[in-house]
């Protein structure tokens, strides 16, 4: 049987070869998967060094959690036959893949490839919510935060906007009744994650120190190197969310190329009026805001709108991470600033700049009116307010069930040492004055 | 003239520096360190194979002072640096023969 979604996307395009569609989401798929290292060099930069490897077992950790749950219960929540009002989908349809485990000689690409390429953009999501609480959480608590985010949160959203209704499939109601444009997750992934760490940095509070002593990253070639990675990977996020070997992948490709371009050079051009310098961080910063912005946007715009909402990303978000200090919450990582930011910026100009050379509709500078703005401005509305709250809930009851946050002295400490019994770098011999143990002794 | 020489909690130490700016210290040296003494270390795990590392990391703050001020700057660290527990640090104070400011050439006090 083949899933409804694909049957969809088979619609869009009839000619393209199965066996080229599904290469390039095979490859799409592993891109993906490498964003979550990527995404643990580039978080993992940012903290201090005392905390490096717990950053980026969270990472990793979020990776483990999200895909086991996605392949029991939240592939069948986000794409199962809707059960009520385009909010969820049921749950037991294809609990543990099953229906799609038999391979379908008439479908475009296999159903449990599209599973597990979806299941990948979860795991990102949940992910980027660690950076911030960075320094400061318990491990396993965490870890079953993963699972219950993703259960409660990640799937339905994903429903609501990446659900399609087709033939004898009732899908979700953004993407559907209120037809609300998200092509690859700007929606789902980036406004999601940054008002889920928005509302994680509120509930746990501030780190010890937070804007009196230092908290600046600790090694900023990880950091540039991450964002590398981040960059290679979101080829597979935007371009394989054509679903298809198309030339709509291509136009996803260039946009996300141009768009994070811009993003660099706009952050760096507030940084250096600001500040006065355009500083290593600014740019790997800039690059992925303007990658945040056209997730969204990159199957709805031209590359010359790819390169405006990058600018406009870069500059904005350039301005919202210095938000944190004067509002005082510790969303250590600038989730907010570039995620959830970034993230309106791109689902909301594609009310003013998807062009119908690309998709269906054109936008308020295309001259298409006010109306696909509106239904941009819900989408990115309801999915704010719903994480947010959501969040808020689940990490306030983890925290007074499990206990969410370490012990003072452990965060003084440093979380590596405490929860992990490891330190990232041994660089001084001596003073490492390590002596192993073999055996029982 | 006297060195004034205190090992303590690396995250204290931006406590102590805001407590010796009231004083107005105008300089001092910092060096991070690791050492023990009722404090012990901890134990790391690498695949299975435990490590004891003894040494706890700390930092040393070294203050050239004029006698007079010399009980004021180590009430100040004795109390900033405190947290009540083991491993909090020590302070202790040696005379110090001659100074001279490397630009200057000046000696004695003037080179504080």
């Amino acid at each position: 049987m083949t899933t409804p979604q694909l049957a969809a996307v088979a619609a869009i395009d009839p000619t393209a070869t199965a066996a080229g569609d599904t290469a390039w989401l095979l490859a799409s798929a592993a891109l993906v998967l490498l964003m979550a290292p990527g995404l643990a060099i580039f978080y993992g930069g940012m903290v201090r060094s005392k905390s490096v490897l717990n950053m980026m077992m969270m990472v990793l950790g979020a990776l483990a959690v999200v895909t086991v749950v996605w392949v029991v219960v939240g592939y069948s929540i986000a794409f199962g036959d809707d059960v009520t009002l385009g909010l969820f989908g049921d749950p037991t349809q294809y609990f543990g893949l099953k229906g799609l485990v038999e391979a379908d000689p008439e479908a475009r690409i296999p159903g449990i490839l599209f599973a597990m390429f979806q299941g990948l953009f979860a795991v990102i999501t949940v992910a980027l919510i660690a950076g911030a609480i960075a320094d400061r959480t318990r491990f396993g608590t965490w870890l079953v935060f993963c699972a219950v985010w993703t259960v409660l949160v990640y799937a339905p959203v994903a429903h609501w906007i990446f659900d399609f209704d087709a033939e004898g499939h009732v899908g979700g109601w953004m993407a559907n009744k209120l037809g609300a444009l998200d092509f690859a997750g700007g929606t789902a992934v980036e406004i999601n994650s940054g008002a889920a760490g928005l509302a994680a940095a509120l509930v746990l509070g501030k780190r010890l120190g937070f804007g009196r002593d230092p908290m600046k990253p600790h090694n900023l070639t990880l950091v540039m190197i991450g964002a590398g990675l981040l960059w290679f990977g979101w080829f597979g996020f935007n371009a394989g969310s054509a679903l298809g070997a198309s030339h709509l992948a291509a136009m996803a490709f260039v946009n996300t190329l141009v768009a994070g371009c811009t993003g660099l050079l706009a952050w760096l051009l507030v940084e250096r009026v600001r500040d006065g310098h355009a500083t290593s961080f600014g740019a790997a910063s800039g690059a992925v805001s303007g990658l945040v912005a056209i997730t969204p946007s990159c199957g709805v715009v031209t590359p010359i709108g790819a390169m405006a909402i990058g600018v406009a990303a870069g500059a904005i978000c350039a301005l919202a991470v210095g938000l944190k200090y004067k509002l005082g919450y510790d969303d250590s990582l600038d989730v907010v600033g570039v995620h959830l930011v970034g993230g309106l910026v791109g689902t909301i100009l594609i009310g003013l700049l998807a062009s119908s050379d690309v998709a269906a509709v054109d936008g308020l500078l295309y001259g298409g009116g006010l109306d696909q703005l509106g239904k941009q401005l819900v989408a990115a509305g309801a999915t704010l307010v719903f994480s947010f709250t959501m969040t808020a809930l689940i990490v306030w009851v983890l925290e007074k069930t499990m206990g969410f946050r370490v012990a003072e002295d452990d965060e003084s400490a440093g979380v590596d040492l405490v929860l992990h019994a490891e330190t990232a770098y041994d660089l001084h011999a001596a003073t490492g004055g390590s002596r192993p143990h073999f055996g029982g002794n | 003239m006297k060195l004034i020489t205190a090992v303590i909690r690396p995250h204290r130490w931006e406590n102590v520096r805001e407590a010796l700016e009231l004083l107005g210290i105008s300089g001092m040296t910092l060096t991070e360190v690791s050492g023990y003494g009722r404090q012990k270390g901890h134990t790391e795990v690498y695949r299975g194979a435990e490590y004891d590392v003894l040494l706890v990391p700390k930092v040393r703050i070294e203050i050239v002072a004029e006698e007079p001020d010399v009980d004021g700057i180590i009430q100040a660290i004795q109390s900033s640096a405190a947290t009540g527990k083991i491993g909090d640090g020590k302070i202790w104070v040696s005379p110090v023969e001659s100074v001279q400011r490397v630009r200057t050439g000046e000696t004695g006090p003037a080179a504080i």
